[in-house]
């Protein structure tokens, strides 16, 4: 197969596109630039970390003895992935861009131009394990549980599936490492990137507000409807967040108070204690279904990409999944995705509208 | 494999490598008073005649320096202190040596020199741009490539330099692209400076020089042993001097018709297997190996990726730290749209070419062009009309 290897510059990437490579495949070798253009000017180079990983993207794909290049993406990325995610957060909700970067850039984007050119797959060093089943494709978790990314990938089509390469699946990160470093990589000891890449600094908060401005709001409590306190942007808040609510003064039982829910077009933050958190019933749309069930299917939901997850009952009703879980979680924001396993298999995917 | 990228850097001409090899092994530095020192001075002075011989400039104004970048950047930035009067003009599409050092001695610094859908700066521009300036923004110094790299446009120095002088201000040529390729004469031309480089005429990497006339003040970007005239410092590079006054020579001697009539067999075959591809720049008054085109609707990367893998090597333009091809600078400024100047390929031809390359294009560009159209429609498909479900 003609496989197209999309290489972060990490390490992952570097010996996913290794083993394809050792596999057979004629593998090309892509870096996606996604950082907003620099001016005009040149001289204002995009930001180090991009360059830079750039070039250690360059270096794996000079150890392998593939071609490389690299493909700006910055205009689809603005617009698909951070554009989303402030209009997300504008609207009360919590967004995943890793998700939406996986549908909307690497696997629309870049698998659409890659088909186009001649490319048979796009191969990601994603924790995934994908195989295929009575012709259509199987995306399971990856052996290594603390790293696994089926939750981020669980929204791709079975057309987008069908393309998709994961080579890590079946490995632990440690061991990637160490073959890495067998292999020569310089990347081996890399760390690991954990921020949300666009927001290097991770300052999530001023990010948001650069975009959206302040919008001044109340922050109340739930039970009783009293001001506690006033806050400038819904957008600076998720549900289950416990840190950063600017409440001087404590709740009358002593006990720390969490975001409960926010209410964007009046700028009110509900607040209340942790038990109010509990969710024991949760409503998605636009579902992704991989594995079809009629009627109600037993299930382990997920709720957000690491944790989350509790043993539930699904079903579909009229394009909308209802996911009954038997024991509550807690934390669950509208905007995330509510993934639905049997097993280590995944079902289904939805974006989470409500919970009850 | 088909090279056709002789405008990025060209194979070292078989005399250039012979001429440097034996230099490599033999010992002096030129400033030394010793019989070493003399045998190494020797040779360079012997370079430095070779090159102002091949370039009708005398030999006192060869200043050898690093190569193109160091050139531009002792010329701009060394006349302009130099002048001490506010404002330097540079056209709009030169080189980035020229670019960004011109924008590095500030915004208030520059003017900017239109050219027209060619990429050409007429006389008149110049002139108008040279009559109006009032004293508080006058010109200390004029700055317009020889040829431009890009779409390979020969701009009318002789003339330009006649405007600039009647005005009273120098003109300094980035001819990097020029010698070797068209005839350069410093002398006829009237430019008070003229850059060009080693590896882009059949010489070493890293040596170049800046022919600069003996009235012309400029002040040095580098202190030291002040070995060149005291404008530039540094022990001399011998080998790569000999290297380069070998090629320079090589190439103003070869024969520009083989390589002019290689390169209209590539439009022509070019303009076969896409009748829609745009030559840009002007098609006749250009650089004899040049050829740049826009193909609609695809775009330069991905075609440059499908010509590269059937081992065809070409350009979308000058490159970006990242890798990243921006739209051109020089196609914007010619009007340009920016879809079609991300939708261009430079092929350049040199002194190695042969028509098996230009047949191996000839035989690639129609699929090529064919598959990254397909490729340009899957990348305008918008977000939102995936089906689900």
């Amino acid at each position: 197969m003609r496989v197209l290897a999309a290489m972060s510059g990490g390490v992952d990437s570097a010996v996913a596109a290794a083993r394809a490579v050792e596999a057979g495949h004629e593998v090309v070798g892509v870096h996606l630039a996604l950082s907003a253009k620099p001016g005009t000017l040149r001289t204002g180079a995009r930001g180090c970390c991009t360059v830079e990983d750039a070039h250690d993207a360059r270096r794996a794909a000079d150890v392998l003895g593939i071609p490389f290049y690299v493909w700006d993406f910055a205009e689809r990325f603005t617009e698909d992935v951070i554009e989303d995610f402030v209009a997300e957060y504008a609207a009360g909700r919590t967004p995943n861009p890793c998700l939406r970067c996986n549908e909307k850039i690497k696997f629309e984007a870049l698998l659409d131009k890659a088909i186009a050119l001649g490319f048979d797959a796009v191969c990601t060093g994603h924790y995934a394990q994908l195989s295929t089943v009575d012709g259509r494709p199987e995306l399971r978790r990856a052996v290594d549980e603390g790293k696994d990314q089926s939750y981020v990938l669980a929204s791709l089509t079975e057309d987008q599936l069908a393309h998709a390469m994961f080579p890590l699946g079946d490995t632990v990160k440690e061991q990637v490492r160490a073959e890495a470093a067998t292999r020569g990589l310089a990347v081996a000891a890399k760390p690991d990137s954990h921020d949300i890449c666009f927001i290097p600094d991770g300052d999530t908060r001023s990010f948001l507000t650069d975009k959206l401005g302040e919008q001044a709001g109340l922050l109340v409590d739930d039970e009783t409807g009293a001001v506690l306190g006033r806050h400038t942007g819904v957008h600076g808040f998720t549900v289950g967040q416990r840190h950063g609510l600017g409440i001087d003064a404590p709740a009358p039982d002593g006990r720390p108070r969490y975001v409960l829910a926010l209410e964007p077009v009046s700028g009110t933050v509900r607040v209340g204690s942790a038990a109010k958190l509990d969710v024991t019933a949760i409503d998605a749309a636009r579902p992704v279904v991989h594995v079809d069930w009629d009627g109600l299917v037993e299930c382990t939901a997920q709720v957000r990409a690491h944790g989350g997850t509790a043993s539930a009952v699904a079903e579909v009703v009229d394009g909308t999944v209802r996911v009954t879980l038997r024991e509550p979680l807690r934390g669950v924001a509208p905007g995330q995705a509510v993934v639905l396993y049997r097993d280590d298999v995944v079902l289904a995917s939805a974006t989470i509208t409500g919970t009850r | 494999m088909a090279y056709l990228d002789h405008a990025a850097t060209t194979p070292m001409h078989p005399l250039a490598v012979a001429a440097m090899t034996e230099a490599l092994s033999t010992l002096g530095n030129a400033s030394s008073l010793h019989t070493s020192g003399r045998r190494a001075r020797r040779a360079v002075e012997e370079a430095r005649e070779d090159i102002a011989d091949a370039l009708g400039a005398r030999p006192s104004e060869v200043i050898f320096t690093a190569g193109g970048t160091e050139s531009d950047n002792l010329a701009v930035k060394g006349i302009y202190w130099a002048r001490e009067r506010p404002r330097v003009l540079a056209s709009t599409v030169e080189h980035h040596a020229v670019l960004d050092a011109v924008q590095w001695l500030g915004e208030d610094a520059v003017g900017w020199l239109e050219v027209d859908g060619h990429g050409r700066v007429q006389p008149w521009t110049l002139a108008e741009d040279l009559d109006t300036a009032s004293d508080h923004e006058a010109i200390g110094l004029v700055t317009i490539m020889w040829a431009n790299n890009e779409v390979g446009t020969i701009n009318p120095i002789r003339e330009l330099a006649e405007v600039a002088a009647a005005h009273g201000v120098p003109l300094h040529t980035d001819a990097v692209q020029a010698v070797g390729s068209v005839p350069v004469d410093f002398a006829e031309s009237g430019a008070s400076a003229l850059t060009l480089t080693g590896h882009k005429l059949g010489g070493p990497y890293g040596v170049g020089a800046l022919l600069l006339k003996r009235d012309v003040k400029c002040t040095p970007l580098l202190h030291g042993g002040g070995q060149e005239r005291d404008v530039h410092s540094g022990t001399l590079n011998v080998p790569a001097i000999v290297g380069f006054a070998a090629a320079v020579r090589a190439s103003v001697e070869d024969d520009s018709a083989r390589v002019r009539a290689l390169r209209d067999e590539l439009v022509a075959a070019v303009k076969r297997a896409v009748p829609d591809a745009v030559l840009n720049g002007d098609p006749v008054d250009r650089l004899p190996g040049n050829a740049h085109f826009t193909f609609p609707g695809c775009e330069g990367d991905s075609l440059l990726m499908l010509l590269d893998a059937k081992g065809i090597e070409c350009s979308t333009g000058s490159a970006c730290t990242a890798g990243v091809a921006q739209p051109s600078h020089v196609l914007l400024a010619m009007g340009l749209e920016p879809a079609a100047a991300r939708g261009s390929l430079r092929f350049s031809l040199g002194h190695t070419s042969t028509s098996e390359d230009v047949a191996a294009l000839a035989e690639a560009i129609g699929p090529a062009v064919e598959r990254a159209r397909n490729a340009g429609i899957a990348g305008m498909r918008r977000s939102g009309s995936t089906v689900r479900m």
